[in-house]
């Protein structure tokens, strides 16, 4: 009785499973290297299922026309099985084996030679360059230029013009992290002391979330970004509006939020240009409001959210470093109203 | 009815031999006795008790992880916890479980498989133990005062240094090792040199069983590969941490990518280390069960071979994501996937055994069909891995995590429960019931699929590893959900298997010494064996000597029965060569044990307890290795 | 092993389990009280009119605990204490490792230093940065002088070649 109430709720899990998102899955690629990644993974399931098939049949085969006789004594008392089958035997283990090994033989040929496609060492000459450096538990984001000017300096989210080339220069501040959009490219670790790099390009317009892949400490599971792949001329428009400071309040209740902000200690920390705030060991809050979600893909950027988030850090993301600062009831609709207003 | 036991037809004199054996090899009462053993079925057995206990101790924890996992946001346990958790339960099963339960087995069936008395050296096997168990003791009682690591089992440098790993959690972790791997190193050098010198007299090299043959590639990969890790744990990260070294530290110049070598050169070799003595258990077991020897014995013992070898050449697999050059990985793919080949090998000589055997379905051989299903698919995921593109995106996922519990629980669990069963009556004397073995077993094998198959796809919808919580909006929550109902459904296995065990144990139907009408040497013994195992050493002329007719089977006379005696051959063909007397009970290992373990537990404080250490230790081996009165030697 | 030894011995790491280890003790989220900015710790002048009365001690709520001397560790870089004291030896300011302390060494006098400032250059904290980040900073200041207990103490940073035995 329970076992058959038991079955659809398995099947239905089952079915459900199925059911994860695609914006932060391999196997919806949106990036030049994860579709070549992608196409070598169907490969191998359909090369290595058929496979495992088939020896599965060899196994359970014996299960359905074995010998009886369950009575007989050890064949090595009487008669080992026939000198006959034993060799025969040894062709087919010796013809199984060779096939192994040649497959695998082509499988890792196949391997390399996606390997080096993925890697896109290619320089192309037009691509960008983005240092991404880890730190416990967000993403410092900066967008390099020859001209110093037009460096860029974000935090937790990356835009990025469709069909060009990016070039990932990954560090870290304090432990290894790594790197990782499933939609676009495989992941690479952000070693302290080393610097790493990773291409990748977006083939759609879309956005994309990325998550910390090595074991970074308390809040690892909360260390996120979003790759936001959008045409070039958008991209161009939203590069040129981060590069401006950030835009001075235009009203009274904003006013006193800035007030707030740069009284507390928010600025020990925090950066907002076009303000003495200059604080560099969190993340840049310039254009904060312009952000899909803050703390690091945590929760979507809402103001709700960003009251929470100030108020109590430590019951969102349980030993994060980002301090309780004690901000009174009257000034936290101000100081929101601030943020709120860095688009 | 065992070949063997007419011609243990006592003769008037023989009861008194036997009488002198009884005496010689006796463990003696009390509980000073119960310190001092130095038999080995008595050590083998504590190795496997205490490792079952860790198995179920390392059960709860994955329990506990799966129950938080279970929903997206859920608020079981929090981030501190359920690292510490995550960290326990890696090092619980690698280090205190997997490998001494092999070690174990190795040690009970080893010496009876080889047809003489005890491991050559005793005492240093029971040595190994207590080192064993007092690593087990310092990390667990640790851990219930509250202290524990949690930057996973592997404990990358800088997480798990000074600065980001504060209290003394690393350091327990990293102390522990020392005795886990002193205790590996032990039954190492013990099994080699019993399998090599105290073979049964006619027992050359192509007669040695499969389990001994695993059991010897397996110490040797554990010679090469342990000190890599006390490496790693002590010298690199223990001095960082509590002397102020720089090894792995970069802001100073040092290197978290050589700590990251260092472990894998041992523990990608660990992972064989635990799988290769189950190939022997399949080996053994498919024998007995399909009742013929195994198909192409040197294929698959050169594979096994093999299979040792290329294993120390794969580790860098686990650092493809660290940018290392693209040619050097390279070179770690090839080989990563040519190791497919050396198992390869041996499923299809297995195959070819099942094909052409008269097949008993046992409980035992159950578990055998579930190993080859789930471990053929933990090695296909693991050719997927083994390709460098495929390893970036699946590499820290739950992929990863679904792989290595398939190769791991099918490749060595499932074995392991096999062997269980199979060598249940030998052990213990009463034979396990087969049907509740067989339930065991399909809830294992419906529990573990219904647990780790979804990770596969979580893996490759984004879910990384070692995260203690996931939020709802990605769609992860079903397939988690899955996971942990079979999670319960594995624990339910369990219990059946102990509830099995306990109740065979007391009502199981009293085994003779060969139930399974087997092959090999350790059914000639009693069920369970006499500490002396065989009243006469046999001497044999072939694979299987209890298959072999009668007349072709002989005795070994002349050994001295008043004391330890064994029978020292030749390292190829086993020819005789000369009796070594073996030493009794000794207390000694026991306070060695003691006393480095006083010093190294208090070395995780303060470095002076390094001098402690040696000062007790070197009085423990000074009265180990006192020299006693001379034994005449007689030809 | 009997069943009695066993269940004894289960009883005895039971009871060890209640008394957890402080050095690895983690307060993840700070009590409120914890949050507000404190005003002094401790007293200035041992003299007090109509006789003395005992003072209250104000202790380090997050003494010899591991976790919050790590975090003092990191808030001392992030705070930029580094800028005058560098890693404890002092650079324009006075060195943070020694045996004569100008405003005391206690853990309430450390607190008010960094609270209220002190004349000749120490920036006033308070209102600034919360009180439990306050005490972190001070059960950090103590373990580099080697008046935490050692379990607690990391033995380096990352960053500096300097160790933190006690001080002879």
């Amino acid at each position: 009785m329970k076992a058959r109430a038991g079955a659809p709720l398995l099947v239905s899990l089952l079915l459900t499973s199925g059911c994860a998102v695609s914006y932060q899955s391999g196997l919806d690629p949106a990036g030049t290297q994860a579709a070549r990644i992608t196409e070598l993974w169907w490969f191998f399931i359909a090369l290595l299922g058929s496979i495992f098939i088939i020896v599965m049949a060899m196994t359970v085969w014996p299960l359905f026309h074995r010998h009886r006789g369950i009575n007989q004594e050890p064949l090595e008392q009487r008669h080992s099985p026939s000198a006959a089958t034993e060799r025969k035997l040894t062709r087919v283990v010796a013809a199984a084996t060779g096939a192994t090994i040649l497959i695998l033989l082509a499988l890792i040929v196949l391997s390399v030679i996606t390997g080096r496609a993925t890697a896109g060492n290619q320089v192309t000459g037009n691509h960008l360059v983005v240092e991404v450096t880890g730190n416990q538990w967000w993403w410092a984001v900066r967008y390099m230029n020859d001209d110093p000017t037009r460096i860029l300096v974000t935090a937790n989210e990356i835009h990025v013009p469709v069909g060009r080339r990016i070039l990932i220069r990954g560090m870290s501040q304090d432990v290894i992290h790594s790197f990782w959009i499933p939609n676009l490219q495989g992941k690479r670790d952000l070693i302290p002391s080393r610097i790493t790099t990773e291409w990748f390009e977006a083939d759609k317009p879309g956005r994309y979330r990325g998550q910390c892949a090595e074991f970074c400490g308390l809040q690892h599971a909360h260390m996120a970004m979003w790759v936001v792949a959008e045409p070039p001329a958008e991209f161009e428009a939203w590069m040129a509006h981060q590069l401006d400071r950030a835009p001075a309040p235009s009203d009274p209740v904003t006013q006193r939020g800035q007030e707030v902000f740069l009284g507390h200690a928010c600025v020990l920390c925090h950066a907002i240009r076009g303000t003495p705030a200059a604080g560099q060991v969190g993340p840049d809050l310039t254009h904060l409001a312009s952000r899909i979600s803050i703390a690091a893909g945590t929760l979507p950027n809402t103001k709700g959210n960003l009251a929470g988030w100030i108020a109590d850090p430590q019951t969102i993301k349980p030993g994060n470093h980002m301090a309780t600062v004690p901000v009174d009831s009257e000034d936290m609709q101000p100081l929101l109203n601030y943020l709120e207003s860095l688009k | 009815m065992s070949v063997l036991t007419e011609w243990r037809a006592p003769a008037p004199e023989a009861a008194e031999e036997q009488n002198a054996l009884y005496r010689a090899w006796a463990d003696g009462r009390g509980i000073f006795s119960w310190f001092s053993v130095t038999t080995h079925q008595a050590i083998g057995k504590r190795y496997i008790v205490t490792a079952f206990v860790f198995l179920l101790l390392g059960g709860i924890e994955a329990l506990l992880m799966r129950f938080q996992l279970a929903r997206p946001d859920n608020t079981f346990l929090g981030p501190a916890r359920y690292n510490q958790i995550f960290t326990m339960h890696g090092t619980t099963m690698m280090f205190l479980f997997a490998v001494p339960v092999m070690e174990g087995m190795g040690v009970y069936l080893v010496p009876l498989m080889l047809g003489t008395r005890n491991v050559a050296f005793p005492r240093l096997n029971a040595f190994g133990y207590w080192m064993y168990l007092a690593g087990g003791l310092l990390l667990y009682g640790a851990a219930f005062t509250g202290t524990m690591p949690s930057a996973g089992w592997f404990s990358y440098t800088p997480l798990s240094g000074p600065q980001y790993s504060a209290g003394k959690g690393v350091d327990v972790w990293a102390q522990m090792i020392t005795f886990t791997e002193v205790s590996a190193m032990c039954v190492a050098v013990e099994l080699i040199v019993t399998i090599f010198k105290l073979r049964a007299p006619g027992m050359t090299l192509n007669r040695i069983p499969m389990f001994c043959w695993s059991m010897l590639i397996q110490s040797f990969m554990v010679i090469f590969a342990m000190p890599a890790v006390m490496l790693a744990s002590t010298v690199l990260l223990l001095n960082d941490r509590t002397i102020g070294t720089h090894f792995v530290n970069p802001a100073e110049g040092g290197d978290p990518l050589l700590y990251q070598h260092i472990f894998w050169f041992f523990g990608h070799p660990e992972v064989y280390i635990i799988f290769i003595p189950a190939l022997g258990m399949v080996s053994a077991i498919l024998e007995v069960h399909s009742r013929r020897g195994i198909f192409g014995y040197p294929a698959v013992v050169l594979s096994m071979v093999a299979n040792g070898f290329i294993a120390f050449g794969l580790w860098v697999h686990h650092m493809f994501a660290t940018g290392l050059p693209q040619i050097a990985e390279a070179y770690f793919t090839a080989a990563s996937m040519m190791i497919g080949i050396t198992s390869g090998v041996q499923i299809f000589c297995w195959i070819a055994t099942l094909w052409t055997g008269r097949l008993r379905l046992t409980a035992a051989m159950y578990f055998i069909f579930g190993f080859i299903f789930i471990f053929v698919l933990g090695g296909m995921t693991g050719i997927m891995l083994a390709s460098i593109p495929f390893d970036l995106q699946a590499h820290d996922t739950f992929f990863v995590v679904a792989h290595f519990h398939y190769v791991l629980i099918g490749g060595a669990l499932f074995p392991l429960f096999g062997a269980f069963h199979h060598w249940f009556p030998k052990f213990t004397g009463r034979m396990i019931n087969e049907k509740l073995g067989k339930a065991t077993f399909w809830v294992l094998f419906v529990g573990f699929n219904l647990t780790f198959f979804p990770m596969h796809l979580l893996g490759l919808k984004g879910m990384t590893r070692r995260v203690y919580t996931y939020p709802a909006e990605l769609g992860w929550g079903p397939a988690n959900l899955l996971a942990t109902i079979g999670a319960v459904t594995i624990a339910v296995g369990g219990i059946l298997f102990i509830a099995n065990v306990l109740r065979s144990l007391n009502a199981g139907a009293r085994a003779d010494s060969d139930p399974w009408e087997a092959g090999t040497l350790e059914w000639a013994a009693d069920s369970p064996p006499e500490r002396f195992n065989f009243a006469h050493l046999p001497v044999i002329s072939n694979r299987y000597p209890l298959w072999a007719p009668r007349e072709q089977q002989g005795i070994v006379v002349g050994m001295r029965n008043d004391r330890r005696e064994v029978l020292v051959t030749s390292s190829m063909d086993a020819e005789p060569h000369h009796r070594l007397v073996l030493p009794r009970s000794s207390i000694w290992p026991f306070l060695t044990a003691l006393g480095f373990a006083i010093g190294l537990v208090g070395s995780v404080f303060a470095f002076s307890w390094y001098f402690v250490s040696a000062a007790l230790g070197m009085i423990g081996l000074i009265g180990w290795f006192w020299p006693h009165r001379p034994v005449e030697i007689r030809p | 092993m009997s069943s009695r030894s066993l269940s004894s011995a289960t009883a005895a790491m039971c009871a060890l389990a209640l008394f957890a280890c402080q050095p690895e003790k983690q307060q993840l989220r700070p009590a409120p009280a914890q949050v507000a900015v404190f005003g002094d710790a401790a007293r200035e002048s041992d003299i007090q009119p109509g006789g003395r009365e005992s003072q209250p001690q104000v202790t380090n709520p997050f003494h010899g605990e591991a976790d919050a001397i790590s975090q003092g560790q990191r808030l001392f870089s992030w705070y930029n204490c580094t800028g005058c004291h560098a890693n404890g030896g002092g650079a324009i300011g006075p060195p943070l490792i020694k045996m004569e302390w100008i405003y005391g060494e206690e853990p309430s006098n450390l607190f008010d230093t960094i609270v209220k400032g002190r004349p000749n250059g120490m920036p006033a904290w308070g209102g600034r940065i919360p009180e439990y980040q306050i005490w972190q900073l001070v059960a950090y200041i103590r373990s580099l002088n080697g008046l935490e207990p050692q379990s607690a103490t990391p033995k380096r940073q990352d960053h500096i070649e300097a160790t933190t035995e006690t001080r002879p």
